[in-house]
């Protein structure tokens, strides 16, 4: 499995990364390594066996449901980058 | 008292409860070294002020008898760690500026029990990488130097600046995480105890996600007996992380008897790598040698798919990463990309991503997005996810056979110069992990002891693998293999 620069790229659009297009080869290059060294899973028998869902055998626990918090607008939208009138400004999303 | 800031836990605890010492004295001492020793970069935040009014509070709390084992007792916190109103960014650049509104469980354990934040500790980028060179801060640096020689070495990574700190006594202790190894590998290089417990054991709620299924927080401390006192205060059953397991916890530090008469340890023998230098297989050795002297059983194990766990590793964690880093895209919190004019949103995710990410937390979410990607999930993730199942099995058959405890060592040499591995390919500096990140793919308790010293000087540790939730009995054995190594060296003062 070798990974080109189309597929760097598509990976790149898909983790939402920029990546400038002279990066990429290089880019390519260093996933093909990485991948490189997974490939080793493949010598592993693992017929019939569960891929592991939990490292500890418990049941997700569960609660009332029921509201436990609310009523923060200021401490949510302290951090935040632009906020305008109570809300998350973000760039025109639709048309 | 003079330099209060070398005591240990256990100590200053005693010297406090007696009134021999205040909280004040020992924060301040401890400020004044942090203060001294900014070529290490081991502190990224200050929040001395902070420090000293809980010092205070502690101090009178002390005054009413009573007091909780860490009360009083200066501490540092990894940069992951949420603590309200003083900064976190997980040494990113992609959180600069944010100020979290809210405190993780293990801080607010450790603050209900007295102890004080003297500051953020450096690491790793995300807490990617094993020798913290990715920190948006810069290098944290080890205080051990090799004999007649002035290069900067490594503390280790991810939780680099924690073990720089307890090593150089800026603390009493630290927090960490160890997602692979990034608690007991920059233990081991910094000649001092870490200890990661059972998955579920410690809470991760507020800590800055990595890899949901491997995480969990630990204490970096001075000694065994300081790591248990630690441990058992960071512990709690918390719903607000759904993998919090609801069971007690018992008092670590009554367990430490230092008897370990009749108890198994396993030696697997996949442990012992081709290539490994001598100096790691004769610590080994000898640490044998003082867990049988202790009364202990040797018994040579097999651990079969030991050799997948890093390649499994590598799949897992940027899988949970990419996921987890989702969250990172300019608009609820840290950066923002300065847009162009006709920038939509997408323009401004993938910006925002590439300014605020750093190199190595970029390569990992790329990975982790391709082997969660159509057609590969089966290949990749989903075998993955077997192949962990193997290595979990590999150890309850161990375990089921009597096994009490498995030897082993941390990691595959002592502290490397910073920068050297810079050419190195990543799964160069991957191969740091191959000893300790089985323990996090199987859950299991793991605990790094120093046990000795390499021929430039520099503390290598061994490491100890429990039964799950068995911490009290691990910290026992390392207590007992502490007490037989009788590790004393501290690194000159350079800095």
């Amino acid at each position: 499995m070798s990974i080109d620069t189309t597929t760097a790229a598509r990976v790149a659009k898909l983790a939402r990364i920029r990546v400038e297009e002279d990066a990429l080869p290089a880019l390519a290059a260093e996933f093909n390594t990485i991948l490189g060294f997974i490939e080793q899973l493949g010598e592993v028998d693992v017929e019939g066996i569960e891929p592991m869902v939990s490292v500890t055998p418990m049941r997700l626990p569960r609660r009332a449901d029921a509201v436990t918090d609310g009523g923060r607008q200021a401490d949510i939208l302290s951090n935040a980058p632009d906020a305008r009138e109570g809300f998350f400004a973000v760039p025109k999303v639709v048309e | 008292m003079a330099d209060l800031n070398k005591l240990t836990i256990a100590d200053a605890r005693g010297a406090l409860r007696k009134g021999e010492l205040t909280s004040a004295e020992l924060t301040e001492d401890c400020l004044r070294a942090i203060e001294g020793a900014g070529a290490l970069n081991a502190f990224v935040h200050d929040t001395s002020e902070m420090a000293r009014r809980m010092a205070a509070a502690a101090d009178a709390r002390l005054k009413e008898g009573n007091a909780p084992d860490l009360c009083g007792i200066p501490l540092g916190i990894k940069d992951l760690f949420c603590t309200r109103g003083a900064p976190g960014q997980a040494a990113s650049g992609i959180l600069k500026g944010f100020v979290p509104e809210y405190e993780s469980t293990v801080t607010q354990n450790l603050w209900d029990a007295g102890a004080v934040m003297l500051g953020k500790l450096n690491m790793d980028e995300f807490a990617m990488g094993s020798s913290n060179e990715t920190s948006v801060y810069g290098k944290a640096v080890n205080p051990w130097r090799r004999k007649d020689d002035d290069t900067p070495l490594t503390p280790g990574g991810s939780s680099g600046g924690s073990a720089a700190a307890v090593a150089a006594d800026l603390c009493l202790g630290a927090t960490g995480t160890d997602t692979g190894g990034s608690i007991r590998q920059p233990a081991a290089f910094t000649g001092i105890t870490g200890i990661k417990p059972t998955y579920g054991r410690c809470s991760r709620w507020g800590i800055v996600a990595y890899a949901s299924s491997l995480d969990q927080a630990g204490p970096m401390t001075k000694t065994v007996r300081d790591a248990a006192i630690m441990l058992g205060a960071m512990c709690s059953h918390d719903p607000k992380d759904s993998t919090s397991a609801d069971i007690p916890v018992p008092d670590f530090e009554a367990m430490l008897t230092g008897d370990i008469r009749g108890k198994v340890i396993g030696i697997p023998a996949e442990y012992r790598m081709e290539g490994m230098p001598q100096e790691i297989e004769a610590l080994w050795d000898a640490g044998r040698a003082m867990l049988r002297d202790a009364g202990a059983e040797m018994r040579d194990i097999t651990l079969p798919h030991t050799k997948y766990a890093l390649p499994t590793y590598y799949v897992i964690a940027p899988a949970e990463a990419s996921s987890n880093l989702a969250r990172y895209d300019g608009v609820r919190y840290g950066h923002r990309a300065r847009l162009s004019p006709g920038d939509g949103i997408t323009e401004m995710y993938e910006k925002t991503r590439a300014e605020g990410f750093g190199a190595e937390v970029q390569r990992r979410v790329m990975v982790g997005t391709y082997v969660l990607s159509a057609g590969f999930y089966d290949a990749y993730y989903n075998r993955a996810r077997k192949v962990r199942t193997l290595i979990k099995r590999d150890f309850e058959q161990a375990f089921a056979a009597g096994v009490d405890a498995i030897l082993a060592p941390a990691t595959p040499s002592a502290a490397f110069g910073l920068g050297e591995m810079a050419d190195a390919d990543p799964v160069k500096m991957y191969l740091n992990d191959v000893f300790t990140v089985t323990v996090n793919l199987a859950g299991l308790p793991g605990v790094c002891v120093p046990a000795g010293l390499d021929a430039s000087g520099l503390p290598l540790g061994l490491q100890l693998i429990g039964r799950p939730w068995e911490e009290g009995d691990l910290l026992n054995c390392a207590y007992a293999l502490e007490q037989a190594a009788g590790f004393v060296a501290k690194p000159g003062k350079w800095w």
